[in-house]
């Protein structure tokens, strides 16, 4: 009997401690022995060193198996920690307790500086990152920078342009605006036609879109630098940012387009039913439409470089784009710095990308090459739609800042836009309680205003 | 719980059975027994309860910026929590959800319990079972299905407002998100209420019901002089588990902002507010912080709540 109870009972502390183990340990893996059942795809080669990688890229199990059958002293184990804001939810805990990080993680190039801020990730000009510059896109490669530190190996960009219904534009006489007092028209003229429908969406909860169409304006919202670390500057309420939400709401007042938010199932059906005429977006936009259902059948859809401010002078702007970081629990960080340098460093690599998840790249070789240009989309009626519009985007993309506290940064600025919206204070208004909001929570988390 | 049932009960056996020795050891024998029946219980109690409590409380200590590290604030955070309008506001909203959510899923479960306690048919165990499934839906789950009962798009109140030529209202707008969370806890609720109340019910001497028709009393007047004075402690329990519940209020919407994140703020509610400061906004020192001082709030209430109904619960 006694015997037994004990046994009993040793088998649940030995139960206890195996699964505090487990959770204690997974993280450790990484570099020279991650454990392969851990990984969503199967390696291919057992005996050579392992990097964890965390990514949510569609298609990526194709770009793996390729990178693995194609390397025999390094092999990527990858893990789809969830996308955007669950993975970093994720990372950040695991950056908080020190354990459980992969090597390499996918990040969205917005927000870095919030990880950098807590040394979680490996500045890689240590580790080559310099020799692969001249590879990537200008702009996207200053995103993935702090000063002279690099961070990141830019992966895929989101220059910005303009998805237009061609049938709803010529049932209402719309020609394709290519100024936003244009645009402005041509919403007017939608809503005369009576069919129901708006010219577009903004969304009060659109984050980086919002923060793109005010960039277009020369905002610039923040001063920062990673190796100035305690220092930051911020204008979110600047003239640009004034400008171009004051238009916004001037559009919204008029019932000229929707407010609706932006990423739910609602918004999604309605960018294909014909609810909207049109849907800006960022390069890899034509993805996701792409990728919804209920649309309507007749859709003509084709797109237009973005709408301007001033015609004779262009600003491009990005939304999104992501990158590869090293992070400072990696294993190894040099073999973590060659799988981030080599997941999309080659065309093969590349080209595998575009194909199975519809990336707009930010490798120079595959970005400037004759094919891509001349890629043609059947979505979009056979349009080159990257020679005609993203291309010139990208290349006209000059790179942005962003804050250290940047999920902060968006979700007040909904709070603002939605109180604009709600009709409780105008744009300027809005701006400048967010920048009180902002200049406030810096000044608590220690930071000194420039 | 089960901690002290082995030192209460020792008192009542010990000194009856004092005379001899060995009765004293095997009841210490058996004691060594009970611990070890408890041990399992005990062991993931304190791995995943009391030690993270713990290590939390110590968080909650220290401050760590952004910009400065960590240092020891003693109760530096505690003070800011309670002077933290997001956190009051929070506080205020949660109180406003409990002043008019608990009453309402108390009447639906009263009503119904006394309904259900009434018929005898098979049309009350069908009934019963019914207003019960919903609490076996997860919360998430049933959060996630009301967005889209909600969605203007997909949910059913566009076609049923049509029929009487009437614009439905956006059950996700500002105004509205209130009614519409209330109303999505109380489907949820008030059907596993309706059960403990209902149970309470059943316990009831079916011959005081005779006595009181003997007496000339109506079906009305037993349940209100009656079934309802006789269930008064379980009733005390059911308004402290939703008061708990509502104070701490967290999952719907924190579901729902993903279909409204205007009209639902991080800031929501304090359980929201310390989510997003520990996961969005990696502050995890005062979240720790906000946690422990929700607790002490939750604690509070509940125990006035209880200090004002000692008569009814039967704790005096």
């Amino acid at each position: 009997m006694r015997a037994k109870f004990l046994a009993s009972a040793g088998i649940v502390a030995a139960t206890a401690v195996a699964l505090t183990a487990c959770s204690g340990g997974s993280g450790e893996g990484g570099g020279g022995g991650a454990e392969a059942a851990s990984c969503t795809n199967t390696v291919v080669n057992a005996d050579a060193p392992q990097v964890t990688v965390w990514a949510w890229y569609p298609g990526f199990n194709d770009v793996v198996d390729a990178y693995n059958n194609a390397n025999d002293d390094v092999q990527i184990c990858w893990t789809n920690a969830g996308q955007g804001n669950d993975e970093y939810t994720k990372f950040s805990t695991s950056v908080e307790s020190g354990s459980g990080a992969p090597d390499v993680i996918q990040l969205e190039s917005e927000v870095l500086p919030s990880f950098t801020i807590r040394d979680a990730l490996v500045d890689l000009t240590e580790y080559g990152a310099d020799d692969v510059k001249d590879n990537y896109a200008e702009g996207a490669w200053e995103d993935a920078s702090s000063g002279d530190s690099v961070y990141a190996i830019p992966v895929d960009g989101g220059p910005m342009g303009m998805l237009y219904r061609q049938d709803l534009f010529d049932a209402a006489g719309i020609t394709v605006p290519t100024t936003w007092e244009e645009f402005r028209v041509a919403a007017e003229k939608l809503k005369a036609a009576g069919t129901g429908g708006v010219l577009t969406d903004f969304p009060t909860n659109g984050r980086a879109f919002n923060q793109a169409l005010f960039a277009q304006a020369g905002s610039v919202p923040f001063d920062y630098d990673s190796a100035n670390p305690q220092e930051i500057g911020i204008e979110v309420n600047d003239a640009g940012a004034k400008k171009v939400l004051d238009y916004w709401d001037g559009l919204i007042k008029d019932g000229l387009v929707a407010t609706d938010d932006a990423f739910t199932p609602d918004y999604n059906t309605k960018l294909v039913d014909g609810s909207y005429a049109v849907y800006l977006a960022a390069a890899w936009g034509p993805g996701y439409l792409q990728g919804l259902s209920d649309a309507d059948p007749d859709a003509v859809w084709k797109a237009a470089p973005l709408p301007q401010w001033d015609a004779a002078n262009p600003v491009q702007v990005n939304w999104g784009g992501s990158t590869f970081a090293v992070t400072e629990q990696a294993g190894d960080k040099e073999l973590s710095a060659r799988v981030a340098k080599e997941i999309f460093g080659s065309e093969e690599q590349m080209n595998l990308g575009i194909d199975k998840g519809a990336l707009f790249p930010s490798y120079a070789p595959v970005l400037e090459s004759e094919e891509f240009a001349a890629k043609e989309y059947e979505f979009f009626g056979g349009q080159q739609i990257n020679k005609d519009v993203f291309l010139e985007a990208a290349a006209g993309y000059e790179g942005a800042t962003f804050s250290p506290f940047q999920s902060y940064a968006y979700d007040q600025l909904t709070v603002q836009i939605f109180a604009m919206v709600q009709g409780e204070k105008d744009a300027s208004t809005a701006l400048d309680d967010l920048q009180a909001s902002l200049e406030q929570y810096a000044t608590e988390q220690g930071f000194t205003l420039k | 719980m089960a901690t002290t049932t082995a030192p209460t009960s020792s008192p009542s056996i010990e000194p009856s059975e004092r005379a001899t020795h060995r009765p004293d050891r095997s009841f210490r024998r058996r004691q060594r027994w009970g611990w070890l029946f408890v041990a399992p219980f005990a062991l993931v109690f304190l791995t995943f309860l009391i030690l993270p409590l713990v290590f939390a409380f110590r968080m909650s200590l220290f401050s760590s910026t952004l910009a400065t590290g960590t240092r020891f604030v003693g109760a530096d955070n505690y003070v800011k929590a309670f002077t933290d309008p997001l956190f009051l506001e929070g506080l205020v909203t949660v109180a406003k959800f409990a002043f008019i959510m608990i009453p309402a899923q108390m009447l639906v479960a009263l009503v119904a319990a006394l309904v259900l306690d009434n018929l005898t048919t098979w049309a009350s165990k069908f009934s019963r079972l019914m207003i019960f499934i919903p609490y076996a839906v997860p919360v998430v789950i049933g959060a996630l299905m009301w967005g889209f009962l909600y969605s203007p798009r997909f949910g059913p109140a566009g076609s049923i407002f049509a029929l009487f030529g009437a614009e439905a209202p956006n059950f996700l707008a500002q105004d509205s998100i209130f009614g519409s969370l209330v109303n999505i806890v109380t489907w949820q609720w008030a059907g596993y209420y309706m059960i403990i109340i209902y149970a309470a019910l059943r316990g009831i001497d079916p011959g005081i019901y005779e006595a009181a028709v003997l007496d000339g009393a109506s079906d009305r007047q037993i349940a209100w002089r009656i079934k309802i004075p006789l269930i008064s402690s379980s009733m005390v329990m059911v308004i402290i588990f939703a008061l708990i519940g509502t104070l701490q209020f967290f999952t719907e919407p924190q579901v729902l902002r993903g279909v409204a994140q205007g009209a639902i703020p991080t800031d929501y509610t304090p359980n929201m507010y310390a989510f997003s400061l520990a996961f969005s906004y990696s502050q995890f020192n005062y979240a720790s912080a906000i946690s422990f001082a929700l607790g002490i709030v939750v604690f509070v209430f509940s125990f006035f709540f209880l200090f004002l109904t000692r008569k009814q619960s039967g704790l005096k």
